[in-house]
């Protein structure tokens, strides 16, 4: 059970390499980072100047009973107050913008990176990581970006400030209240590195306490079905217990630390007093100096707490910059052409010439998905492919796109290569729509044109009529402005499949390559479905993965593909002449339909 | 605040705890705020001393000792307050959190179809710890405060009540602001979080999208509108940097206001002789003490409104009242069931629903019979077995097993006699073996690997790195979707169940092994019930009674060689299974 995510584990709280790629972010706000330091350092000395006015009221106003005098010393007093209030107001939020800005700088420098990778990239990484390493691991950034590089400035100066003023008014006492400090340092870095482990130990359990909630409310069917309430009570309750054992252990550390800090405290005073017993007489130590010591006292602490606190967040912070700098440097792009060929007024004619293709680039090592293949389409037809899953029929609709790179032989469009043309103009001129339609959330309008202003709302409502979901949009509320759920939940299998013809059509492109779906859909919807691909196919080159034998019929090409090869091609009445691969998937699966 | 009320009872639990806590805040105080009566006594001391002209190092030695061993006393003390109080919260969340899971537990499954799971784990998380702030810090820093209060006040007062009440005038400014910034933070802190999620649910829909993205070229459009959002989360969070920025320096000004009038006016009082430079030193060291609980006041209002709403969206969830239960009716004395089935005109509607889901069943299952169920998707094939383990209870009619109406049976003895296989297979991230035994959890070994022979998924956890001990999940293997429906069936036929029901749990096995699990199967269920739902025809043609299904109504009912040639809907299901199995044979 000790095993923790890679996401939790730390090294080093500091490391040069990263620091300075990590300040490399900072460069664009260096002025506000200057103007940050010298305030916290203002807001330091206005600090540990407190002190030395209430010595000088008691020493000097009061000692000598010029009230004058105290009334200027309390108003200089006050003045200085408010003016510390000021500066350290400016100072905090001026912090807090420096981080900000650049955690918004950093997270879209990554976002912008991650649509630059290539789907192999996708493959390879679960989107849950990338999702961490966009949100948390960016967040985790801004408090060493803000607090933790600017505050340690003020805690440093405060301290220095602080043992100056001691300093200057009596060396020996200084020295002597100073005594108990390397005890409350040493304290208080011990207490961090305990209540950082207990800490941790919290959130194991925090974490075990969660999957097992969400598993067991996800599952409940399965428990209440198996009689196993009990027994998956009982080890909630372990999961529980241990976060309470955790807990309490954290609050011994913080019941010990605290009222130590203040024993430390008090054996400072009590020296402090003492010392002045003895040595009040000879005129090295006024009323005044003990009060001020007495103050000086109470100030302590908090600096040395601060800075104890951003050894944590160094840690965290070079772990997380590290996972994101990592990801950073990943450029499994799709490599662009230096010169890319101009790719307008496309006609539409595709061939694949000689294709092997294989996930695995690794050489020597490959799987090939796709062994020598070779077809062609001309503009405005339509091949439909049919084989059983596993046959490469995907695999050929990823490599138009190039999504991917083949390891032999060329692509062509209009006779042109695709790797010399832009991405952006291969991928404009293509329209996929995929099995599992991906709606984003936000409202149907913007589901048909992706955001492209280009569409306009005409448009978007001409292509939903063309393939006949303007009825339904046009049921609801607030039609095109309806909002869509995450991945289109509210929506029926059928009405996406129709929503994302409809984005196809939009787009209008030349090419279009359509993953048909298998999934049952009641009649009516059917009929909308088959009438609609129709309507898609017409006058464009199509490439088919076809289940519906309506639209294998009317393809002008029909390529069976068997284990990554094509071993048939040609037209519905050739291929069951010719009693091979077709004529029995014929038979089996599509005859049915015909039927129906 | 009257919804924490409902926490009394935990409390009193602890009570001799909490007492013993609430005695060590008194005595840590009294120690407390007597540390600086001495201090001003020693200031003192110290004057008179120079005005005489003796002082020795051993006249103020006693007053150092004083505050070292005050400071231990009430340092013991607040160790036992923090042990004892913030303890108990710890002890009572975990009470709290047991009994959320022990409460939803009895929930019925259409409570967790409407409630999402989201939402269930916010109450179990976020909630609960709210409401344990509350019973820890929110207690131990009132009853601080208070002592230190009413204490110091007392001692400031005798000292001299006129600089006290002056002193005091910014001090409830303090309480105000923190109380007021508090709120704001809270609610600033909170519109940010919405928009964190905003930002997460955007990434994670690119992220999920990228092949649509791509395909469109819409990646430009996608940075600027995550841009947009990245954008928004900036500005909230420059917003609630403003009011997180301003607590501090406006708490250092009031209470610097404090100082600077004790200071002046305790100043003048000096000059004139009314009062000693160690009482100024005393009331200096006062207002110190004064300023945590003036924060803390405030701080703790906050928390305590918070705890509030948690503590009522909490108790919405203990007050909900499972609908599905052992009630008056049922019949104690039945601890077993045999397993004979019968239907009279049931109907079935789910929650609010308009239409029926099932209407008018009337259907008999006689114990160690086989009913099979097909149909199309949606007709209420898995509606119609989930009434048998109650799953949902019947909206009218009669549903009886051994001639005993369903309800009178108590619902463990009902469960526990029936083997299921849901339709959407769920295994936990635990081992194989772990998976299998939630069906009997007795079980030994043998009867596991027994089992898992019987649903064909032995032969590939033979291939499993560690067997049946091989971790599922996260932490370790992915099962196939027929793996999974083979654990799962492995899981059912564990209990040797009375009934067995397969809703569509087949799907995604191979035909040659779905005829080697359904054969071992007749032998397992030889005597037994067993229920099939299934799409494919030869899961289903040996059944004892084929039942079809459509729009909530049996159409069809009979043996396979009765539904062939009554030429229904099944007969053309049949048609096509011919065909794929000629398929399998090229």
């Amino acid at each position: 059970m000790s095993q923790i995510q890679d996401d939790e584990i730390l090294g080093k709280a500091y490391d040069a390499q990263l620091m300075r790629r990590l300040v490399i972010y900072l460069r664009p706000y260096k002025w506000q980072v200057l103007l940050a330091i010298f305030l916290s350092i203002a807001v330091s000395g206005l600090e540990a100047v407190r002190p030395y006015f209430t010595k000088i009221a008691v020493d000097v106003n009061i000692a000598n009973k010029d009230s004058k005098g105290l009334l200027t010393t309390t108003i200089l007093f006050l003045l200085l107050m408010i003016l510390r209030g000021v500066v350290q107001y400016y100072n905090a939020y001026i912090t807090q913008k420096i981080g900000q800005q650049t955690i918004f700088d950093l997270r879209m420098e990554l976002f912008t990176h991650l649509q630059k990778l290539s789907l192999k990239f996708y493959d390879k990484n679960p989107i849950g990581r990338l999702i961490t390493r966009v949100t948390n691991d960016v967040e985790v950034l801004n408090e060493m970006f803000s607090s933790g590089i600017v505050m340690v400035f003020s805690d440093v100066f405060m301290i220095v400030g602080i043992v100056w003023f001691m300093f200057s008014m009596n060396a020996e006492l200084a020295l002597l209240s100073l005594s108990v400090l390397p005890f409350l340092i040493y304290g208080t870095f011990l207490f961090r590195k305990k209540a950082r482990e207990a800490y941790r130990e919290v959130r194991l359990y925090i974490a075990r306490i969660n999957t097992f909630m969400q598993e067991h409310i996800t599952g409940m069917l399965v428990d209440q079905i198996f009689n196993r309430e009990k027994k998956a009570f009982d080890e909630f309750e372990k999961h529980n217990a241990g976060h309470r054992g955790a807990n309490i252990k954290s609050i011994f550390y913080y019941a010990i630390f605290y009222p130590g800090v203040d024993l430390i405290g008090a054996v400072s005073v009590g020296l402090i007093i003492w010392y002045a017993g003895g040595n009040a007489l000879q005129g090295s130590v006024t009323i005044g100096t003990v009060m001020a010591f007495l103050q000086f006292n109470e100030m302590f602490w908090r600096p040395i707490r601060d800075l104890s606190e951003k050894y944590n967040i160094m840690q965290t912070a070079m772990a997380s910059s590290e996972r994101i700098f990592k990801l950073l440097d990943d450029t499994s792009f799709i490599k662009e052409s230096d010169r890319p060929q101009l790719f307008q007024n496309v006609a539409g004619k595709i061939e694949f010439k000689n294709v092997w293709f294989s996930y695995n680039s690794e050489e020597g090592n490959e799987n090939w998905v796709l062994k020598n293949v070779s077809f062609t389409i001309n503009p405005g037809e339509t091949a439909a492919f049919v084989g059983h899953t596993g046959a490469g029929k995907t695999t050929i609709i990823s490599l138009l796109s190039r999504f991917y790179e083949i390891q032999k032989g060329e692509i062509l469009i209009d006779g042109i290569n695709i790797r010399d043309v832009s991405l952006s103009d291969l991928r404009k001129n293509i329209a996929v729509v995929l099995q599992d339609v991906f709606l984003f959330s936000g409202d149907i309008k913007g589901n048909v044109n992706l955001g492209n202003d280009e569409i306009s709302l005409e448009q978007i409502k001409s292509a939903c009529r063309v393939v006949g979901v303007d009825k339904f949009i046009d049921a609801m509320p607030k039609n095109y402005d309806e909002e869509v759920k995450e991945r289109g939940s509210t929506l029926s299998v059928g009405q996406k499949q129709l929503l994302s013809f409809a984005r196809a059509l939009a787009f209008n492109p030349k090419i279009l390559v359509l993953d048909e779906a298998t999934s049952s859909v009641d009649t009516e919807t059917e009929i909308l479905i088959q009438s609609a691909i129709q309507k898609l196919l017409s006058n464009r080159t199509a490439i088919v993965i076809a289940h519906r034998l309506s639209t294998i019929q009317n393809a002008d090409t029909i390529v069976v593909m068997h284990k990554g090869e094509i071993r048939e091609m040609g037209t519905h009445q050739e291929l069951l002449l010719n009693k091979g691969i077709y004529h029995k998937l014929y038979l089996l699966q599509y005859k049915e339909q015909e039927a129906a | 605040m009257k919804s924490l009320t409902r926490l009394l009872p935990y409390l009193a639990r602890y009570k001799s705890t909490l007492y013993l806590g609430l005695l060590a805040v008194i005595v840590s105080n009294l120690f407390t705020v007597a540390t600086p009566w001495f201090i001003g006594e020693a200031i003192d001391e110290l004057k008179r001393g120079l005005e005489k002209g003796s002082l020795q190092h051993t006249d103020l030695l006693w007053y150092a000792g004083i505050v070292v061993g005050f400071a231990v006393v009430a340092g013991v003390m607040l160790f036992f307050t923090r042990q004892t109080i913030i303890v108990v919260s710890r002890k009572i969340e975990y009470d709290l959190r047991n009994d959320f899971l022990s409460h939803i537990q009895r929930l019925p499954l259409s409570y967790f179809q409407n409630t999402p799971t989201g939402d269930l784990m916010a109450l179990a998380t976020n909630d609960i710890s709210a409401v344990r702030n509350v019973l820890g810090p929110g207690i131990m820093y009132p009853a601080d405060t208070l002592m230190t209060l009413s204490m110091s006040l007392v001692l400031m007062f005798v000292k001299d009540w006129q600089l006290t009440l002056l002193a005091l005038i910014p001090m409830p400014l303090v309480s105000y602001a923190v109380y007021y910034l508090g709120k704001v933070i809270h609610e600033k802190f909170n519109e940010r979080q919405e928009q964190y999620s905003v930002l997460t649910t955007k990434a994670q829909e690119n992220l999920s999208g990228a092949r649509v993205v791509k395909a469109y070229v819409r990646e430009e459009y996608e940075i600027e509108q995550f841009r947009k959002a990245s954008w928004d989360y900036f500005k909230k969070n420059l917003v609630l940097a403003k009011a997180q920025s301003v607590m501090w320096p406006l708490m250092f000004i009031l209470v610097g206001l404090s100082i600077i009038i004790t200071i002046y006016v305790g100043g003048l009082k000096v000059i004139s002789g009314e009062m000693t430079i160690g009482t100024l030193t005393a009331f200096m060291t006062y207002l110190s003490l004064l300023i945590w609980p003036m924060i803390a006041f405030g701080w703790v209002t906050n928390m305590w409104q918070q705890g509030a709403a948690s503590m009522k969206r909490l108790a919405k969830i203990y007050d909900t009242v499972p609908t599905i239960r052992d009630t008056e009716q049922t019949d104690h004395g039945i601890d077993s069931i045999k397993g004979d089935i019968e239907f009279k005109n049931v109907n079935f509607t789910h929650g609010s629903a308009h239409t029926p889901t099932l209407q008018n069943i009337n259907l008999k299952i006689p114990q160690g019979s086989t009913l099979a169920i097909v149909g199309y998707t949606g007709t209420g094939k898995s509606s119609l077995v989930n009434l048998i383990p109650r799953l949902y209870d019947i909206s009218d009619g009669e549903l009886l097993i051994d001639g005993i109406e369903i309800k009178k049976i108590p619902v463990e003895v009902l469960r526990k006699n029936i083997g299921y296989v849901p339709q959407e297979t769920f295994l936990f991230s635990e081992s194989i073996a772990e998976n299998i035994r939630y069906g009997d959890d007795d079980a030994q070994r043998e009867l596991i690997h027994e089992a898992a022979e019987v649903s064909q998924i032995a032969k590939d956890v033979a291939d499993f790195p560690q067997r049946f001990e091989t971790m599922l999940g996260e932490r370790g293997i992915t099962l196939s979707g027929g793996q999974k429906q083979r654990t799962s069936i492995a899981r059912a036929v564990l209990r040797r169940p009375n009934i067995l029901i397969l809703d569509d749990a087949l799907s995604a096995v191979d035909t040659y092994t779905e005829e080697t699990i359904l054969d071992r199967l007749r032998n397992v269920m030889k005597g037994r019930t067993s229920i099939i739902i299934a799409h494919r025809i030869s899961t289903v043609k040996d059944a004892d009674n084929i039942i079809v299904l459509n729009n909530g109504k049996i159409v069809e009912q009979g043996t396979h060689e009765q539904l062939v040639t009554l030429n229904g809907i099944y007969a053309g299901l049949y048609q096509k299974q011919l065909l794929e199995k000629e398929l399998e044979e090229l």
